[in-house]
């Protein structure tokens, strides 16, 4: 069995390493300090990065190979000059989408050395074959006719939010878009075919309610062992699909309450998973402002509302999609709140520590060893 | 020659020491500057060339009316001022 190692903790004030000394997590670094960093990753040559949203002067990327004391700046996957004659409209809006890196959304390596891919608002989707160093954008999505179902969520353009690289064959690459759907390429991502049958959108009039590319998939969760089975947490309940998203299928009795934005599932069971619940959309905080995590050990049929070490009062914390995070041993889990709350669990979710209840509002975390 | 200032809140980030550069527009101004300072272009102009949506150009007092294009002429002795907008922070 492996055992868990360091926490990387994007917040909007920069970065934190978060390590474990015997049973105590604590903070142990803190980097980039003053900047958003929306996106963290570790890979398993132990290299770190972390994105930033800069607001005034844009999105940048930042590469640490010594545990995060010092990071260099790395190219920002970047879009192509716009055609004069190409109309690219938000179809709720009918705002143009702009071709520029608005966020980095998602950022996944794969088992081949140096392949990463990266996310992005507006929904773009880039590949790295060398660790970084480059950027190409997949135009095969990005010139998909279907893109122009794609609408924005939480934020006013379409984004890719997850992407799940198959541990079986890293050509079979699915993303997760808001709100746009599952996608999934067979080759690379030299083509792309929307997917997700079952998903149900109960923002859309009743006839639309299925239409696959407009769901609001808020994350992609997908069983290392078992990669067929991936769970969604979507805007309005949470789904399931055993046939590597093909067709979906909806979990209806989840407690407190369906909705939430993180979803991880252990990586040998695919049957166990892990979600942070909130009061439905419009409200967004705890249900009764009691913090829980909810787990379920059979595919959805029941779920354990965990509560040991979390506040039951006046919590009001909210846990962005990419802000719950499984370690590779199935055992310890963690995650951060907009409330700049973090806890840990070493009992697969049955009591948390809190580690800090003073970082600034976390955006993501990931467990790196 | 033009003068060519950036905000501190960016020499932060990168290197940007001000410059003295015989230019006609401002397009031009910036495109020589980042032949010596490459890595300042991302962080004043998005994927598309224009000025980020939360960077402010003056130009002699003024702000850039071009923020697209950058066309926007110099004189001789221009001074051209890059800041961050109040916005956006």
């Amino acid at each position: 069995m492996t055992v868990a190692g360091n926490l990387l903790v994007g917040t909007r004030k920069g970065v934190f390493v978060v390590g474990r000394h015997g049973r105590e997590w604590r903070i142990d670094r803190a980097e980039l300090l003053g900047d958003p960093v929306t996106m963290v990753l570790g890979e398993r040559d132990g290299t770190l990065h972390a994105a930033q949203d800069m607001g005034h002067f844009g999105v940048k990327l930042k590469r640490s190979r010594d545990g995060g004391a010092t990071w260099e700046e790395r190219p920002v996957p970047a879009f192509p000059p716009k055609p004069e004659d190409v109309v690219d409209l938000d179809p709720m809006r009918g705002t143009p989408i702009p071709w520029d890196t608005k966020r980095v959304w998602a950022f996944e390596g794969s088992q081949r050395d140096g392949e990463l891919w990266c996310g992005t608002i507006p929904g773009g989707l880039f590949h790295s074959r060398d660790g970084g160093d480059s950027w190409q954008l997949v135009e095969s999505l990005w010139k998909h006719p279907d893109r122009k179902f794609w609408v924005g969520g939480g934020a006013d353009y379409p984004g890719i939010h997850s992407v799940l690289v198959d541990p079986r064959d890293p050509d079979v690459v699915r993303i997760g878009v808001s709100c746009g759907g599952l996608w999934m390429s067979r080759d690379g991502g030299a083509s792309w075919n929307c997917y997700g049958q079952g998903l149900r959108a109960d923002y859309a009039p009743p006839d639309q309610a299925y239409e696959r590319r407009g769901q609001d998939a808020h994350r992609l969760a997908q069983c290392a062992a078992k990669p067929d089975h991936i769970w969604i947490q979507h805007h309005n309940g949470i789904f399931r699909s055993t046939d590597g998203g093909l067709t979906c299928t909806e979990i209806k009795n989840a407690q407190p309450s369906v909705f939430g934005f993180p979803v991880v599932v252990d990586p040998e069971d695919p049957l166990t998973a892990w979600f942070v619940p909130g009061r439905k959309d419009q409200w967004r905080y705890p249900v009764d402002g009691a913090l829980v995590v909810s787990r379920t050990r059979d595919g959805g049929e029941s779920f354990d509302v965990l509560r040991k070490g979390l506040p039951q009062q006046h919590a009001y914390d909210l846990v962005y999609r990419h802000g719950l995070d499984i370690d590779a041993d199935g055992a310890t889990l963690a995650f951060g709140s907009t409330t700049g709350n973090l806890f840990v669990s070493e009992d697969e979710g049955d009591s948390w520590q809190n580690v800090s209840h003073y970082l600034p509002p976390i955006y993501c975390l990931r467990f790196v060893n | 020659m033009a003068s060519l200032h950036f905000t501190q809140n960016l020499a932060r980030h990168t290197a940007c020491p001000t410059a003295a550069i015989a230019a006609g527009t401002v397009a031009e101004l910036l495109e020589r500057y980042f032949e010596s300072w490459p890595g300042v272009r991302d962080y004043v102009l998005d994927n598309q060339g224009e000025v980020r949506h939360h960077v402010k150009v003056l130009v002699d007092g003024r702000n850039l009316r071009d923020r697209c294009k950058l066309t926007d002429h110099l004189q001789p002795n221009s001074e051209v001022y890059v800041f961050q907008a109040l916005s956006g922070g």
